[in-house]
């Protein structure tokens, strides 16, 4: 065991241990903020994998935005989060039978394959730059029509956020 | 060096933690974040892969298709959330049972 090892299975275990919390928990805010610390969880993972880059956008975006947006949500509409009893649905049973087989099925698909016992050496720094990143999505042959249409996606995005959730007058009653 | 597989793992159980959420809860916004889960288990299993199979030779598809992912998962939250509150507005409540008006 290296302390590299040790180091992912103590963020594995806080990131799953936090991902059920966040699925599970009654109260919707304490769901949130569980999800926070899987968030960051992850963004170590991200780190381990020398995506320095990720990790910090993962911070930024993840963490900075959607959770915020997400607690923004949970107070929005807080009076009806505690009110009738059960905070899920039914199917829990059929669910957690469904999901171990997904998971088995996952786990099972993967153990012939032979990259999965790849071991790799620490990148050089030129691997870890990330301007050449930036120089890739705004190369003509290389990723600039995906970068474009992502931020279309974006555009497209904040619009429909803005006149989905934009209280029109006439509707009020 | 942690073997690849590890990763592989990691990201498989938290998949499946984000699936089962979104399939039994309730609130709508519980099932945003559960799936925002599912997408950051995508996100690691990408960059995984990235790092083991294509970091070597300086190839950044994988990287490229994160910020993608990274993108979705933002616009996906921006409009849900806008989507939760309307609906919220107009029938007070969140429970994804009782939001069926477009329900055959």
């Amino acid at each position: 065991m290296t302390p590299m090892q040790i180091l992912f299975l103590i963020t594995g275990v806080v990131i799953l241990f936090s991902a059920v919390m966040a699925v599970s928990a009654r109260k919707m805010i304490h769901s949130a903020l569980w999800f926070v610390l899987a968030l960051l969880g992850v963004a170590v993972v991200f780190a381990m994998l020398e995506a320095s880059f990720f990790a910090v956008v993962q911070v930024l975006i993840y963490v900075g935005a959607i959770a915020i947006l997400i607690i923004f949500g949970v107070m929005l509409t807080r009076r009806a989060l505690e009110d009738n009893g059960k905070h899920i649905n039914r199917a829990t049973i059929t669910t957690t039978v469904i999901v171990i087989f997904v998971f088995a099925g996952l786990i099972y698909s993967l153990r012939l394959w032979v990259p999965l016992l790849a071991t790799t050496t620490p990148l050089s720094s030129d691997h870890l730059d990330v301007g050449s990143l930036g120089l890739a999505f705004t190369d003509p042959r290389q990723f600039s029509l995906p970068f474009e249409i992502t931020s279309v996606l974006l555009l497209a995005a904040l619009i429909g956020a803005i006149y989905i959730a934009y209280e029109r007058k006439d509707e009020k009653k | 060096m942690i073997p690849l597989w590890w990763y592989l793992i990691l990201s498989a159980a938290i998949f499946c933690i984000g699936l089962f959420g979104a399939i039994t809860r309730k609130n709508s916004i519980g099932i945003l974040i559960s799936i925002e889960l599912m997408l950051n288990a995508a996100n690691i299993n990408l960059l995984a892969f990235w790092r083991y199979l294509y970091a070597q030779q300086g190839d950044l598809r994988g990287q490229v298709f994160v910020i993608i992912i990274f993108v979705v998962a933002a616009s996906e939250a921006a409009v849900g959330l806008a989507m939760i509150i309307s609906a919220y507005r107009r029938k007070q409540t969140v429970i994804a049972n009782e939001i069926d008006s477009m329900k055959g």
